[in-house]
């Protein structure tokens, strides 16, 4: 599995913070992706049934999911192809190497694939002497510069122009060393040449899955690109590399989901490319693979079906809960420190690699709810972040200070007098101390809190000395909520 | 054995040992049936407007079309699309009966050779089962009639598109396909516009590993389907 760095997210982040070329990455790529998304959902008057219909769909099939996979497998084994079973990363991995073995590859292409990521296929070929060559531009480049993916559908979003021409200068020697990428065209065009030429070499071609369909025994993958397309079709043997809860029960669900999917992840109505690719090459058929195989992974989502945490196997990866976190607007995907980022990262992470690992990643959200807001299959993410919080502290796992500071705060909460005598004196302070602005630049004992932002002060007024004005108001005007409320804060 | 361990885990997870037989032929009769869910409105109306909404869709998705009065005249329209964007008159063509039985020999010029594409292709012209005006998104569905690889490998992807073949929504290209097809063909391709890339910078830079281009030849062929 791929090593995770989530136990340093606190570094991580801080070093983010200070990144000026990813700073600039961050700022120019987000607001896109959230126009993108925000018009194409404009387009569509039913998009939020469409929601609802989504999240349905995916319930009950995880409610049937031993029902759907064995139906599927089914399908597979009568349209020619082949279905291997992994219950964790080292069966995938093997069962990957020993098809390319059997074919006796040299040189496999890929499509993009974060499963593929999870479970390191690309170190495990490389180390028995294979070549994987990533075929997404996104993912060629980080390839090249031997780094993960830094987003989920867009893997180099960290990147700006003048780091792909200075990693095409270095990898593509053999082109002059003078030529010039007067646009963002010719970058391409440079990568669409070097990749066509692996795309006729390879033996394999390995994919991810959008979906797998039970009633087709299909594999659905969608790309814009057309990389996918060319890596299930060129070589002999197309692999499907699959996490068990992609599993949709028809055609038709699958067509609902898809619906959501590209508007929520790019912001397109439809992606350039959706294909079904069932079984091998028919007896007629002039092109595609004649094998065809799925390695169908379970790597921990099984024990999270029954749990609190079950709602994120609905996911369908369209990453428009990163491109609206402010969080990951601020850090990018990297600091994160595994395969997934941002909110949906934060919920599965723990889930895949555990708690006492990636503890922190639930922590680092404003619950702003910006994420749960946007999800195409309206996975409770906030929700279900606080329930990874609820078992870091029944684990002991946050750090000492932590729960110093929690202790604390119990200790006054059982004291009311206290309590509001301490929180009345505090209020005053910071809200002196916030001044016209509202807004604290540093605070004493908490800079690693206001390091990298502000703290917006309170108005110098507790919730409690409020609460207690509209209430004395309200007792005199009963039917007047609102207008008391008003009074009170005039007050 | 991995699958017992698998399924195993996920009975674990579910609280429940295997689905009981009513269940499983409950869970059966749904995929039997395989029902709709919602459609959008936009695609729910008569063949004509389908049609302005599908040619819409695809010049919004970077796509081309052109209107052809009958089969008659697709090597005129095809001669002149080529011409106008300066590009070679040699070309792959699906072996689907329908593109056969065009009166080639009224253009001479153009070159066309029957198959697969190959990788020096430049322009190919593809057979589309169907069309759908929801997105403007053409269905290929795999045969030997029609290649996947003409889909992908030329620069210039040609799609001829009978507009009688042309629906609303995805679900009636899949009626289709079931009903004049049967079994699931090796790979369906719905394809909506020409390749393309946001990876650098998040700015769309046409023609990344499928064709720059993709042309549709629309043919008026005088049947037209009802909704």
């Amino acid at each position: 599995m791929v090593t995770a760095t989530s136990p340093a997210f606190k570094q991580n982040a801080r070093r983010a913070i200070g990144d000026a070329s990813l700073q600039k990455a961050l700022a120019n790529s987000r607001p896109q992706f959230m126009a993108r998304r925000a018009r194409a959902v404009a387009a569509l008057p039913e998009f939020e049934q469409l929601r609802e219909i989504a999240r349905d769909i995916k319930d009950h099939t995880l409610a049937h999911l031993d029902f759907y996979l064995e139906e599927w497998e089914s399908k597979v084994l009568a349209s020619g192809g082949n279905v291997h079973w992994c219950h964790d990363a080292d069966e995938a991995r093997a069962a990957v190497l020993a098809i390319c073995r059997a074919a006796n590859a040299r040189t496999v292409t890929k499509g993009k694939s974060m499963v593929s990521e999870e479970l390191g296929i690309n170190e495990h070929l490389e180390q028995h002497g294979i070549q994987p060559i990533e075929t997404d531009l996104g993912e060629y480049i980080i390839q090249l510069r031997h780094e993960p993916p830094s987003h989920i559908i867009a893997p180099a979003f960290h990147l700006n122009r003048d780091d792909w021409e200075r990693e095409f200068r270095k990898a593509h020697t053999d082109l002059p060393a003078d030529r010039v990428f007067a646009e963002r065209r010719d970058i391409l065009t440079e990568a669409r040449a070097k990749l066509r030429q692996r795309f006729i070499a390879a033996d394999v071609g390995i994919t991810g899955a959008n979906f797998l369909v039970a009633e087709t025994g299909s594999s659905v993958i969608v790309t814009n690109e057309g990389n996918g397309d060319l890596t299930q079709t060129l070589p002999r043997v197309h692999i499907v590399v699959a996490t068990i809860e992609k599993i949709v029960p028809t055609i038709e669900d699958a067509l609902s989901l898809l619906r959501v999917l590209a508007r929520s992840a790019t912001g397109q109505e439809f992606s350039v490319y959706t294909t079904f690719s069932t079984g091998p090459r028919r007896a007629a058929d002039l092109d595609g693979p004649a094998d065809y195989h799925v390695v169908v992974v379970d790597n921990g989502r099984s024990a999270m079906l029954g749990s609190e945490f079950q709602p994120m196997l609905r996911c369908i990866r369209c990453a428009a809960c990163m491109n609206h976190c402010p969080v990951y607007g601020a850090i990018g995907g990297h600091a994160y420190g595994w395969v997934y980022p941002g909110p949906m990262g934060a919920v599965l992470t723990p889930s895949l690699i555990g708690v006492d690992k990636a503890g922190n990643l639930p922590n680092a959200s404003t619950f702003c709810g910006k994420c749960e807001s946007v999800c195409p299959v309206k996975i409770p993410l906030p929700a279900l972040m606080r329930h990874w919080r609820e078992r870091e502290f029944e684990r002991h796992l946050e750090p000492a200070a932590t729960r110093r500071g929690l202790a604390l705060w119990g200790w006054f909460a059982r004291r009311p007098a206290l309590y509001r005598l301490v929180t009345r004196a505090g209020a005053a302070v910071l809200g002196r101390l916030g001044g016209k602005r509202g807004r604290l630049r540093r605070l004493p004992f908490a800079g690693g809190w206001t390091v990298g932002r502000d703290l917006p002060a309170p108005e110098g007024d507790t919730f409690f000395a409020r609460y207690d004005r509209i209430g004395r108001a309200r007792s005199g005007r009963p039917d007047d909520g609102e207008g008391a409320a008003n009074r009170g804060r005039a007050q | 054995m991995s699958k017992d361990t698998v399924l195993t885990a996920i009975r674990r997870g579910l609280r429940r040992g295997p689905l009981g037989e009513d269940q499983v032929a409950g869970l059966r009769a749904r995929l039997a049936a395989h029902p709709r869910h919602l459609i959008p409105r936009r695609s729910r109306v008569p063949h004509t407007e389908q049609v302005a909404l599908f040619v819409a869709n695809v010049e919004r998705e970077f796509g081309t079309v052109a209107r052809v009065p009958g089969l008659d005249a697709v090597p005129e329209a095809l001669a002149f699309y080529l011409a106008e964007q300066n590009l070679p008159t040699e070309l792959v063509m699906a072996p689907h009966p329908e593109l056969r039985a065009i009166p080639w020999a009224t253009r001479p010029l153009l070159r066309i050779r029957e198959g697969r594409a190959e990788p020096s292709d430049t322009v190919s012209l593809q057979h589309a089962f169907a069309g759908i005006a929801e997105t403007g998104t053409l269905m290929l569905p795999s045969s030997p009639e029609r290649p996947t690889t003409l889909n992908l490998l030329a620069d210039t992807a040609v799609v001829l598109l009978r507009a009688s073949r042309l629906v609303g929504a995805y679900e009636e290209a899949w009626d289709l396909l079931r009903d004049e097809i049967g079994a699931m063909p090796r790979n369906v391709m719905l394809v909506t516009g020409p390749s393309r890339s946001a990876d650098i910078e998040q700015s769309l830079e046409l023609g990344a590993h499928g064709p720059r281009r993709l042309h549709v030849l629309l043919v008026e062929d005088g049947a037209t389907r009802s909704g």
